[in-house]
């Protein structure tokens, strides 16, 4: 796997990307800075968690639209796979790259725990075993309110695009177990192509019996099947 | 020429920061709030100073980055030549 992991100033969870995938791959991922105008030739591009360019703006928008970034969704619309996690979602949203907007939780607070996604779908990121199952994976942000209107929310319904909703531990989707206003208690969403996710929590995180799970293994195992 | 850009968000998003600024006014003593909305200022010193020429320039900020037209809207006004 040639996987490339993007660095902003102010990303905190690159190297955490990094770790996950040479685990499940054996090869370690090129860490692509910024500020470079040229993409490394890749077969999945990550966007990692953090607090690029230190939320200016809004979460993701200044990171948008640095250099790198062009190459990315370049290659992105060509069918290179990409992963946003966490602050990676949020800047997938601002490129447009996926639908919808990552606001204010809607308890004003950082939240920084684990939570429950039940996997909605399978796909490139998330394999058919693992449909209906829930997932107990960290989440860390303040701004993770997915935010998207009826017509759209209704689009990724009927074409079955949310990869991952929050729930309770025995998968059933509740206002309780949906840690930050989220509509529909959205956790994650492919784009149309199947080929992009953007998802608040972190795989990342939990990919490793010493970080206290490992339920965010399956994610990067399976897109390394896939791609091979 | 001076921008002057405010963004607000959209009627219908949910703005829980204008909501703990609602609830803060009101602890505070002061009564009669029925809604606080939140939103951003922006000030920003352009050196075009044809009006039209100076509009498009903050047009094109605003849409590509200053808001996020999936939740917020922009107003501006010019100011000075």
């Amino acid at each position: 796997m040639k996987a490339s992991v993007i660095v902003f100033p102010g990303s905190n969870c690159d190297r955490d990307a990094a770790v996950a995938l040479r685990a499940v791959s054996g090869k370690a991922p090129r860490m692509v800075w910024h500020g470079d105008s040229a993409l490394p030739e890749s077969d999945l591009i990550v966007l990692p968690g953090g607090f690029s360019y230190g939320d200016y703006l809004r979460s993701g928008a200044m990171a948008a639209h640095s250099p790198i970034m062009r190459e990315v969704i370049e290659a992105a619309r060509k069918g290179v796979p990409v992963l946003g996690i966490c602050n990676g979602f949020q800047v997938l949203t601002e490129t447009g790259l996926l639908p919808g907007a990552l606001m204010r939780n809607a308890s004003l607070k950082f939240t920084c725990r684990d939570v429950h996604v039940r996997q909605e779908r399978s796909g490139l990121f998330t394999p058919d075993a693992m449909t209906g199952r829930v997932l107990r994976l960290p989440i860390a942000h303040k701004d993770g309110n997915y935010f998207a209107d009826d017509e759209t929310l209704e689009r990724l319904e009927g074409e079955g695009l949310i990869a991952y909703r929050y729930c309770e531990a025995d998968g059933a989707v509740t206002m309780a177990a949906n840690p930050n206003g989220s509509r529909r208690n959205i956790a994650g969403i492919y784009d149309k192509s199947g080929r992009i996710l953007g998802m608040m929590p972190h795989p990342e995180r939990a990919a490793d019996p010493l970080l206290g799970g490992i339920d965010g293994r399956n994610l990067f195992e399976s897109v390394l099947a896939n791609l091979h | 020429m001076k921008a002057r850009i405010t963004v607000t968000l959209k009627g219908g998003v949910l703005d829980p920061q204008g909501k703990a600024i609602a609830n803060a006014v009101e602890a505070l003593g002061i009564s009669g709030v029925n809604d606080v909305r939140q939103g951003k200022f922006i000030e920003v010193s352009l050196a075009e100073t044809d009006p039209a020429r100076a509009r498009e320039i903050v047009e094109r900020m605003c849409r590509e980055l200053l808001a996020n037209p999936v939740m917020e809207n922009y107003r501006y006004e010019l100011e000075g030549g």
